[in-house]
């Protein structure tokens, strides 16, 4: 089992894991988002977390993106200590392993589609501008946009803008890609290309999946592990047979039976 | 009132084009202080650190707050006692550079902080470095909204240097101020002045405008 609530003391070591959680807790003011959560990510594995909103399943995003980062516990991520932070040098090293697609897709508007895939592997992985531009146009055919590259973001319909981001994020070939509710911002007809997508990224490639979504089919499409979330905590988790078959718990039921 | 002199309009010109001259000078160099330095403001008030957010406030508050004129007189007549020295032109260039600048620092915040959150996070998912982040995503996004807004602080600032008459810069109104001293016709030297002005500024505001449109979408 690939995803799992473990308790500390019974883990192996923290580098079988790629991700792992370890009685981290997360509070904005008053409001505990993540409690004294553990879990942990084997690598290669897609784990698709589900709950109500709130939650805290894309909290678990942001901390690992480090747009944020938790009160309490350790985040280890490969085995590096990614939380309690050891400093901006190790935060980057971390940080260049995982990619993130966010809902909103916050692509770059001042910058073409091609220019926003390339920026990042030419200045932080110091591809050279025609490796970069290469390798952008092959992931853009994948996503279905080769013949888009020179149009601006504000060009493109929401749809294409998330395969754009999809790309974006692949570039940076991340051992870890992370999917926000990346079809919540969408028309329903755009849904469908973009989940596709992640379909093809799912079966063709090892790349480790942590996604957070409302799209219980496509959860049990690619998913190994489905994480089963309520106030900050996984209350329930396994393959997706079981969780959508045969949900154990009460609150997963009822989850369950509220957005299928 | 007396009988407009065309004479005196042309005994004026070779004064006015001087005072033209400088006027755009004091303008041209007093924008580029007032730009760079406004960005290193900005800067300071956008840090994470509040031992460097706060005393950068409190600067350029007191800057912002104070009349140009009585900054302008204090660099002009006070400095010196402390032996720092410099020519009225120079002095008035500074003066009116630095006085701005405390404005255009909030025209950049405004504009840096009117770019959506998601830029910043999605740079921070692509581990693009900080300097990146400022100049290939932030600062690209925030200048359609600061160019035109530092247009109009341009335009203040053109309307602001005749105050630099006051430490005797040779700029426009001095000039006509030199040439009513010497031919007692107030008239036509002013009149030219003011002319200048709106010559100048009616098209630049009416060019800012253009560009606002074409920058802001």
């Amino acid at each position: 089992m690939s995803a799992e609530t473990v308790k500390p003391a019974e883990t192996p070591s923290p580098t079988a894991d790629l991700i792992r959680f370890d009685k981290v807790t997360k509070r904005f003011g008053d409001n505990t988002v993540l409690d004294d959560l553990c879990f942990s990510v084997k690598p290669g594995k897609h784990v698709t977390l589900i709950g109500p909103s709130g939650s805290g399943k894309t909290t678990i995003l942001r901390l690992l993106m480090t747009l944020m980062k938790p009160e309490e516990g350790t985040i280890h991520v490969n085995g590096q200590q990614l939380f309690p932070s050891r400093g901006e040098k190790q935060l980057r090293e971390v940080r260049k392993n995982i990619g993130m697609v966010f809902q909103q897709f916050n692509l770059f508007p001042n910058m073409t589609v091609l220019r926003n895939i390339t920026e990042a592997p030419v200045r932080v992985l110091g591809l050279s501008r025609d490796e970069a531009d290469e390798r952008a146009r092959e992931l853009l055919d994948m996503v279905g946009l080769g013949e888009r590259a020179d149009a601006k973001p504000t060009q493109l319909s929401g749809g294409q803008q998330q395969r754009v981001a999809i790309a974006r994020a692949l570039a940076m070939r991340p051992q870890v890609l992370l999917l926000d509710e990346v079809t919540s911002a969408l028309d329903p007809e755009l849904v469908a290309g973009v989940l596709d997508v992640l379909r093809d990224i799912a079966r063709t490639t090892d790349i480790t999946m942590l996604c957070v979504t409302h799209e219980m089919n496509f959860a049990r499409d690619i998913s190994d592990d489905v994480l089963m979330f309520d106030a900050g905590r996984v209350i329930e988790s396994g393959p997706p047979e079981k969780i959508f078959g045969d949900p154990e718990h009460e609150r997963t039921r009822e989850f369950l039976g509220a957005v299928l | 009132m007396s009988n407009w002199d065309w004479s005196a309009v042309a005994d004026f010109m070779p004064r006015f084009w001087d005072g033209v001259q400088l006027t755009l000078q004091i303008l041209a160099l007093g924008s580029l202080l007032s730009f760079s330095l406004g960005l290193v403001w900005a800067f300071g008030l956008l840090s994470a650190s509040r031992f460097v957010r706060w005393p950068v406030n409190v600067v350029t508050e007191f800057i912002r707050n104070t009349p140009l004129l009585v900054q302008l007189f204090f660099l002009f007549f006070v400095l010196p006692e402390f032996g720092v020295q410099f020519s009225a032109v120079t002095t008035g260039t500074v003066a009116i550079g630095l006085h701005y600048s405390t404005y255009t620092a909030q025209v950049y915040k405004a504009g840096i902080d009117a770019v959506p959150l998601g830029q910043w996070e999605a740079a921070t998912a692509l581990s693009l470095p900080r300097h990146r982040t400022w100049f290939a995503v932030i600062l690209p996004q925030a200048i359609r909204r600061i160019v035109p807004a530092l247009g109009n602080y341009v335009v203040s600032m053109l309307k602001d240097t005749p105050l630099l008459a006051g430490i005797s810069v040779l700029e426009l109104l001095q000039q006509a101020r030199l040439e009513s001293a010497a031919t007692f016709q107030y008239t036509e030297p002013l009149t030219v002045v003011g002319i200048a002005f709106i010559l100048i500024a009616y098209p630049a505001s009416l060019l800012l405008r253009v560009l606002e449109r074409r920058l802001v979408r």
